[in-house]
């Protein structure tokens, strides 16, 4: 993977040939890029719908936790009613089996599955910008050491390795939490990668040669010099790590070993939702909707901030 | 180029070595307790202590890590009383869950991921090259934004979503195929396909993606570069120009990305294989989580990460070896 993963993130980098684009430019461009923009209205939604769950479940007068076995057929388990029992009491029906509300599942999904996604991007992109920074400013030694962690980090089977930890974590530890650092831990590499990179075409620069001959100590260079320079590629970066951060913590409530009920997550509904499409589809469609209408923004705003980001690109207009 | 080799190859044992010892730290010396797991419910406290000399836990994890170690490449013998049980070389120990051999279950599984990956990555290959180079040939604007569209489709959707959808759609409600169940190759060749055809989709419909942008970029790379036009202008036909002199060089890289593939599709296709009930690699893996069978887990664990290792150094020589302009540095 190491030959690609470098040619994708040159695709995306700009190159200390070129300078860099200015955050307001940036952030222009993206408005009247239309795919771009509609993505983040998406992910906008999104958000606002997992900071507000408590508000809207109110508005509805639901919980996501409270089972109503009397609105399931006792005998197969099917929500009563049509279309998974949706009504005015229950917007988009009930779970199957134990008649937990869906809408209020999804909403406060929503706050688990963005939840995750964006807490390991932080961690990932806070151990990755620390190693790269480390490794591009310190002495060989430091930078191929680090360089051996990082090319580790890549090359591993890190589902495989995601499992297996989920299984030794103890349960005492909130679940949200670990899964979060632990998606985090396996996937720092690209990160690191990129934040080294950028850090080796900055140290050339001028202006930090200068605070480095005025007797800056190197935390100092790293935070005044260094760090603003990475914050528009490592952030491009991010956009692309939300989403799959996202699928990791899916696959992983999917395949049991994350999320567990009753706390819902969109990953956990839909692997519940797998085993009722044939009664009840509406159980597997709007977890899995949902999970692919936010995944599909993510995607379309990193596309767009790389298509803006890349020198070769003519299509965009400044 | 002997030199870079072995050198490449050196590395690759050093982080396998690395990696192995990571795995087993973590799992016989994380937060788990291997003898009670390995002991089961109802275990009484003389019985745990037996379990703990039989395993060797009651040495230092210096010399138990050795011992696996020793079990990998010489064998093991496991003393429990007065049996003694051996375990010939390679060998990860036994399941707490079923007493079978981790080797065992491994060898199992392997030629059911082996299957997967092999099919998915021939399928996404045709659909990925295929549409790349139509799309960069004809030269038409439509297709290209086309194309790209479909790539970010292919981002964006997780496995088991498409794997769900196909379920669904073809064996459930078309019914043109029966609910996907393994049959080994050596069994019947006309079932394994069948039994595999919806899975190979799945993981084409997504791994194709990065193959066709991949090979767009490629191909737009190696157009503009110096040796393609000189080759146009010594009157080249256009098709011979392309088949001559731009599709060697801008189809190397997809060699090296199809080999790590290979082994990354053997190795984490677990959703895939818990969808479609394969009983492969990642299945085995699962199953292991779920029972708190931790010799499968680290057994599984160490042989897909020196699967995956090896694959990344042998992708580096290959593309080494035919691509004259990586410096053996």
């Amino acid at each position: 993977m190491t030959q690609t993963v470098l040619t994708e993130e040159a695709a995306a980098d700009p190159g200390p040939s070129s300078p860099p684009l200015p955050r307001a430019a940036l952030w222009r461009r993206l408005r009247h890029d239309k795919a771009a923009a509609t993505g983040l209205v998406i992910i906008a939604v999104m958000v606002l719908v997992a900071v507000f769950a408590p508000v809207l479940t109110a508005l509805e007068g639901q919980d996501p936790t409270t089972q109503h076995s009397e609105l399931v057929d006792s005998a197969v388990g099917t929500p009563l009613g049509a279309h998974g029992g949706i009504s005015g009491s229950h917007w988009l029906g009930v779970e199957p089996q134990t008649g937990r509300d869906l809408f209020a599942r999804l909403v406060y999904g929503a706050r688990i599955s963005l939840g995750i996604a964006f807490g390991a991007t932080a961690i990932q992109v806070l151990i990755g910008v620390s190693i790269g920074i480390a490794a591009g400013l310190g002495g060989r030694l430091v930078d191929s050491a680090l360089g051996r962690l990082t090319d580790l980090s890549l090359a591993f089977p890190y589902v495989l390795f995601a499992i297996g930890l989920m299984a030794i974590v103890p349960d005492s530890i909130p679940r949200p939490l670990v899964l979060a650092v632990v998606i985090a831990l396996v996937a720092w590499g690209g990160t690191a990668r990129l934040a080294r990179g950028q850090t080796l075409s900055l140290k050339t620069r001028d202006y930090v040669a200068a605070a480095k001959l005025s007797g800056a100590p190197p935390l100092r260079v790293a935070r005044r010099e260094i760090l603003p320079g990475l914050v528009t590629p490592v952030l491009t970066y991010a956009a692309l790590l939300v989403p799959s951060n996202m699928i990791a913590e899916a696959g992983l409530s999917f395949l049991g070993v994350g999320i567990r009920p009753p706390t819902p997550s969109w990953g956990q509904m839909l692997s519940q939702g797998t085993t009722w499409f044939r009664p009840d589809v509406l159980y597997v469609l709007v977890p899995g909707g949902a999970l692919f209408v936010t995944l599909l923004a993510f995607t379309l705003l990193a596309d767009g901030v790389r298509r803006i980001l890349d020198p070769k690109n003519t299509e965009v207009a400044p | 180029m002997i030199g870079y080799v072995v050198r490449r190859l050196v590395g690759a044992v050093i982080v396998l070595l690395v990696l192995s010892a990571v795995v087993y730290g973590l799992f016989y010396a994380g937060p788990s307790n291997p003898a009670l797991l390995a002991c089961g419910k109802g275990c009484t406290p003389d019985h745990l202590a037996e379990v703990k000399s039989a395993m060797g836990l009651d040495k230092s994890l210096g010399d138990q890590y050795l011992s696996f170690l020793h079990g990998i490449f010489f064998g093991h013998d496991y003393s429990s009383g007065p049996s003694v049980r051996s375990c010939p070389a390679p060998c990860l120990g036994y399941s707490f869950e079923t007493d079978q051999s981790v080797t065992s279950i491994l060898t199992s599984a392997l030629p059911v991921s082996a299957s997967l990956a092999l099919g998915a990555l021939v399928l996404s290959l045709l659909l990925g090259v295929g549409s790349g180079l139509v799309t960069v040939l004809s030269g038409r604007r439509w297709l290209d934004r086309g194309l790209n569209a479909v790539v970010l489709l292919g981002y964006s959707t997780p496995v088991f979503l498409v794997a769900l959808v196909l379920l669904i759609v073809f064996c459930s409600d078309l019914k043109w195929l029966p609910f996907p169940n393994y049959v080994p190759l050596t069994q019947n060749p006309g079932q394994w396909a069948q039994n595999l055809l919806l899975p190979w989709i799945a993981l084409a419909l997504i791994g194709s993606a990065s193959y066709a942008r991949m090979t767009r970029a490629q191909m737009l790379e190696t157009l503009s570069e110096d040796h393609v036009r000189t080759a146009r202008a010594y009157g080249l036909s256009e098709r011979r120009v392309i088949t001559g002199h731009v599709l060697r060089g801008a189809l190397t890289p997809l060699v090296t990305m199809a080999a790590i593939d290979l082994a990354a599709i053997m190795t984490s296709a677990v959703l895939t294989e818990s969808m479609f009930g394969l009983p492969g690699i990642g299945h085995a893996l699962v199953d292991a989580v779920h029972g708190g069978d931790l010799p499968v887990i680290v057994g599984v664990t160490v042989a897909a990460g020196s699967l995956y290792i090896l694959a990344n150094a042998l992708a580096d020589i290959l593309y080494a070896a035919i691509d004259p302009r990586v410096e053996l540095a």
